[in-house]
Parts: structure tokens; C-alpha cells; sequence
């Protein structure tokens, strides 16, 4: 039941725990129930909005940057990425496989901010040994959805 | 184009043809289309694109140059993969070379089956309401539609003594069209087995438009053909269309017994001559690799669906709750509205579009089509919109009733 549960909120977390039990099948006060144990487990940790800022004619700069981290005896790549994922500016770090170890999503106001972001606070943190930054030019899909306008209703609008 | 007065084109048109009423749906399209920010629930086909794996293997299939024509049937593995799909999913067995033809979608499969069997002053056995194509063809081929009234009362079950009631010397053919467009009904066992005794008894054929046949939401799809000494008189139409999301690819297939489908084939060698080969080609994809789609579309339509009856329910519109297909079918007496009354005026007032229950048959006079193949953000900006019409309408009534 949990994991339909999530799946429907995953793709639109505005459902109501009355929504998503009608659609399921399942009584409205066990979804309820249900939903508050996960966020108090936190497997639910936010409810969020996709949002298209460029529609709003908002500037945001992002990068990707790709962290190498010096291998030390005592100190693990959990505690760099500790260090790494304190700053506000960073919205995501994950651990990679292959020629880096960290791969660290970074969002500012400009392409400056983000590459002094890089140089003075990233780059300079211990063990990290080097850095090489992506900006990102133009997002195409997130989280599985397409940022393009072409979802217009291309059916015809009544059909036997 | 030169105006010649002596040209008088309606002279030329067959008697048939010119009294075939056109489509209710159709005036209704051109006022849908002519209206701005309109949410349409009247839409008869799934909102999801052809799974991308399909369309690779016809982008795949034009790159290595297949543009030919194909066997007459439609291509030996694509027959094969259909068998195969009949055998795993409905316990089915036909023979790929001489029970199965690939068609223009159901579509062609069903003018297939009645231009075949029927004799002019034949007569066919329509339980309506029901998809708008039987009763014309039937038409166009000389048959008399004889129509079965189905009722909410008995959750649009074609009641085998009204089929019984009704069938004389004449009657070659029942059509059965379940999981049923409109109404999203499916056949109940008892039911089933009731008609099959009936089409038995009189030595009837069967036409099954099981073109919704995956669309179930009450457990394993079933084919009439599958009950017990009905395969035989039973040409099944099917396709693509529906169960994964391949209407505009227009193929389907027809099954039937060996001597009924080589006469259907005799027409579809003339008219058609083989169904496109990028269209089979697809077919053939969706067949090896596509079943997960279904289930998860299916899925999709099932979350759907139950918000919407209990949405409707809520609203005070007394609605049936369809097993198949998309459609739900909710009755709107309560408004105190006929179906084009209530379709006019929904358009109109909330720009929301349904299809007016009448366009499906008498049967469907009361009654609105509105199809759940709708992401799930508009479905419920439309039933929003649905709610507020149905309040007012429901207290003008009431007021009127009150004096
Ligand atoms: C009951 C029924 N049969 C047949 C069809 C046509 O199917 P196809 O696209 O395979 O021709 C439809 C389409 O709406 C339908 O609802």
C-alpha cells in the first residue's frame, strides 16, 4: 500500500489523502494514517513543486560539478560530502561511480556567483582535490517531465 | 470549381447512403471545436502516446527499407505473435495462417464481418446503447438493425429473454460489444452464459468487438469466444487501438473460423489489400514487448476511474460503475436535462465537453459519456467544473418540482 501511496504523491503531492484513497481502493483514515507515519518515518521528506523558472523570466544559473576527493585513511567520502552538502547553494550531492566521486548540483543568482561559489568555498574544502564545473544551458525533462509545451491536446476533442 | 446547374450531385448518391443519419457526435464535434479552453471528455481514445518502444520499431522498420505490401492476411509473424497473444491471454486457439486477418483496426474487422454474412433483410441484434459504427453498416449491407434495449437497472447486462423477444426467421447476428463504449460494462458470467445458450438454440453467429478487452478493472480479460461451443460462431474483432494506445497506426485483426475467414479475406484482398506493413511492423513490437505497458496504462485508468464514479456519485449524479473500457456512464436525471441539453449546456457554461448519451443509442437518453482517458489534472479541473453545473441545474429542478 506504501509504495502506491508514493507513487501518486511522487507524481503530484497537491492529492489529498481522500483522493489518493479512492483511487487505491482503500479506506480514507488509513491513507491519512498512513502518510503521517511516513513523513514522521522520514520517508516522506517534502512536498515539492517542479516548477519552470525560466518561464517566469526568473535568471537561475546551475552547474553540475564533478568533485575528486583525495582518499585519506580515517577520513570517508561521507564526511567530504558532509562538509560539501552544509551549504545552502548546493541542492544536491550524490556519490559516483567511475573517473570522480562526487557529483554536487549547485544553484545561484549568476554564472558568477556559482564559479566564485566554486573557487573560494568547494575547491577550497579539505581532501577535495579537484573540481571541474558544467553549466547546465537549458533543461529539457526533470524528474520525468518535459519542460517543452508540446502537451497540447493533439486528439480530436469528441470521437465515438 | 465551374457551377454546372444541370450537375445534380444528390441524384448520383445512393438511397442508403443519403438516408444514414450522420453522426450525433459529429454536430457536436464542431461546437466542442469552436469553443476556447475547453477540457473534453469526449474523447474516445487513450490520452498516453504509443510506448516508445513501439514507435522505435516502425522508425526501425522504415530504415531498413520495409514499405512493401505484405501478405494479404498481414505479415506470418505478426498472425503468429496475435495467435500466440490469443492462446496466453484468453485461452483461444487459432490457426495464424487460416483463422487470422490483420486489419485496418477493428474498424475494417467489424464491416469485414457483416459485409460477409449478411443478406439483404437480415437481421442484427444490437444491444445499445453501444458504439455508433454497427447499426450503419449494418445498413450499408442490406440488414436491419434490431435493437436490444440495455438499462442501469440492470447495470446495461443485455438480458438474453430481450435478445430472445426479439429474434426471428431473419436474424443472422448478435453483436456483442464488451468491455461496452459507452457505458464501460462488461459481461457477467451468468450472462454470458445465458446468450451463448440463446445464440446456440436459434444458430445465431456472433459479432465481438472485444476491442476493450484489456480495459478490465475486475480481473483477467474474457473473450465470448472462450465459452463453451462459441468459437466457432464467433468472429472475434480486435486490435491495437485501445489496450496500447495505437489508435492513429489503425491496425487490428479479426479471428473467426476457417471458412468465415477466408470469405472475409476475399473482401479485404479487393478493398484493401493487406493492412500497412509499418503499422504491423509496430503491432508486432507492442505483441513481443508490450504487455507491461498495458498493465501499467491499465493501472493508470483504474486510479481514474474510481475517483471519478465516486467524484460523480458525490455530486448526486446516480452512476453505474463501469468494469471496462474508459468511460464512465453517469445517469442525469436528477438535473432534469436531457443529454444534448445537458452536453450543450455543460460546453457552454463550464466548457467541459461529454458526449450526450443519446448519440449511442435510445437507451442512452438520460445518461452522459465522459471518458477518464484524461490526465489526471484535468479530470479533476473538469469534474470541479461538472460539480458546479450539476448543483445548479439539481436545484433548479428541484425548485421547478416544488412549484
Ligand atoms: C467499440 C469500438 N469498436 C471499435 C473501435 C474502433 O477501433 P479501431 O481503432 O481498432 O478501428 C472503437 C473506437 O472508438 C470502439 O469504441
Amino acid at each position: 500500500m506504501r509504495k502506491n501511496i508514493l507513487k501518486l504523491l511522487e507524481n503530484n503531492s497537491k492529492l489529498s489523502p481522500k483522493e489518493i484513497a479512492l483511487m487505491l481502493g482503500l479506506p480514507p483514515d488509513e491513507v491519512a494514517r498512513e502518510i503521517a507515519e511516513m513523513e514522521k518515518e522520514k520517508i516522506i521528506l517534502r512536498y515539492t513543486t517542479l516548477i519552470n523558472w525560466e518561464k517566469v523570466g526568473e535568471e537561475e544559473v546551475s552547474a553540475l560539478i564533478d568533485v575528486k576527493v583525495t582518499p585519506q585513511r580515517d577520513v570517508g567520502f561521507d564526511e567530504v560530502a558532509a562538509r560539501i552538502y552544509q551549504y545552502p547553494e548546493v541542492k544536491s550531492v550524490f556519490l559516483m561511480s567511475g573517473s570522480y566521486d562526487l557529483s554536487v548540483l549547485v544553484q545561484g543568482k549568476s554564472l558568477k556567483e556559482v564559479a566564485s561559489f566554486v573557487a573560494q568555498k568547494l575547491a577550497t574544502i579539505e581532501h577535495v582535490q579537484s573540481t571541474v564545473t558544467h553549466f547546465i544551458l537549458k533543461k529539457y525533462k526533470q524528474d520525468g517531465v518535459i519542460f517543452e509545451d508540446q502537451i497540447t491536446e493533439r486528439r480530436q476533442v469528441v470521437q465515438p | 470549381m465551374s457551377q454546372n446547374r444541370n450537375f445534380e450531385p444528390q441524384r448520383f448518391i445512393s438511397p442508403v447512403v443519403k438516408n444514414l443519419r450522420p453522426s450525433g457526435i459529429r454536430r457536436f464535434f464542431d461546437l466542442v471545436a469552436n469553443t476556447k479552453g475547453v477540457i473534453s471528455l469526449g474523447v474516445g481514445e487513450p490520452d498516453f502516446v504509443t510506448p516508445w518502444h513501439i514507435r522505435e520499431a516502425c522508425v526501425q522498420a522504415l530504415e531498413r527499407g520495409y514499405t512493401m505490401y505484405t501478405s494479404n492476411l498481414g505479415m506470418p509473424e505478426l498472425r503468429r505473435a496475435v495467435a500466440r497473444y490469443l492462446e496466453e491471454r484468453f485461452g483461444l486457439s487459432y490457426h495464424p495462417d487460416k483463422q487470422i486477418l490483420v486489419t485496418i483496426g477493428a474498424s475494417e474487422a467489424v464491416d469485414l464481418a457483416l459485409r460477409t454474412v449478411l443478406n439483404p433483410g437480415d437481421e442484427v441484434l444490437i444491444p445499445e446503447p453501444c458504439y455508433v459504427s454497427y447499426k450503419p453498416i449494418t445498413l450499408l449491407c442490406g440488414g436491419v438493425p434490431v435493437e436490444v434495449p440495455t438499462t442501469q437497472a440492470r447495470n446495461f447486462q443485455p438480458n438474453p429473454q430481450e435478445i430472445e423477444k426479439r429474434i426471428s426467421p431473419k436474424t443472422k447476428l448478435l453483436i456483442l460489444c464488451y468491455p461496452n463504449n459507452p457505458t464501460g460494462a462488461v459481461l457477467d458470467e451468468d450472462t454470458m452464459m445465458a446468450i451463448a445458450r440463446v445464440v446456440e438454440k436459434y444458430n445465431l453467429l456472433v459479432l465481438a468487438d472485444e476491442i476493450y478487452a484489456e480495459l478490465r478493472y475486475d480481473g483477467p480479460p474474457v473473450s465470448f469466444a472462450s465459452l463453451p461451443g462459441m468459437q466457432e460462431r464467433t468472429i472475434l474483432a480486435s486490435g491495437f487501438s485501445k489496450a496500447f494506445a495505437m489508435t492513429g497506426w489503425r491496425i487490428g485483426y479479426v479471428a473467426a473460423h476457417p471458412e468465415l475467414l477466408a470469405a472475409m479475406v476475399k473482401i479485404h484482398q479487393y478493398t484493401i489489400l493487406c493492412a500497412p506493413i509499418m503499422s504491423q511492423m509496430a503491432a508486432l513490437e507492442a505483441l513481443q514487448h508490450g504487455l507491461k505497458d498495458i498493465s501499467y496504462m491499465v493501472e493508470q485508468y483504474d486510479q481514474r476511474r474510481r475517483l471519478v464514479v465516486s467524484r460523480l456519485r458525490d455530486m448526486g449524479l446516480d452512476c453505474f460503475e463501469p468494469k471496462g473500457a474508459f468511460y464512465v456512464f453517469p445517469s442525469i436525471s436528477v438535473t432534469g436535462l436531457s443529454s444534448e441539453e445537458f452536453a450543450e449546456r455543460l460546453l457552454k457554461e463550464e466548457k467541459v465537453a461529454v458526449v450526450p448519451g443519446n448519440a449511442f443509442g435510445p437507451s442512452g437518453e438520460g445518461f452522459i459519456r465522459c471518458s477518464y482517458a484524461t490526465s489526471l489534472q484535468e479530470l479533476m479541473e473538469a469534474l470541479n467544473r461538472i460539480e458546479r453545473f450539476v448543483a445548479r441545474y439539481t436545484r433548479l429542478a428541484k425548485a421547478v418540482a416544488h412549484g
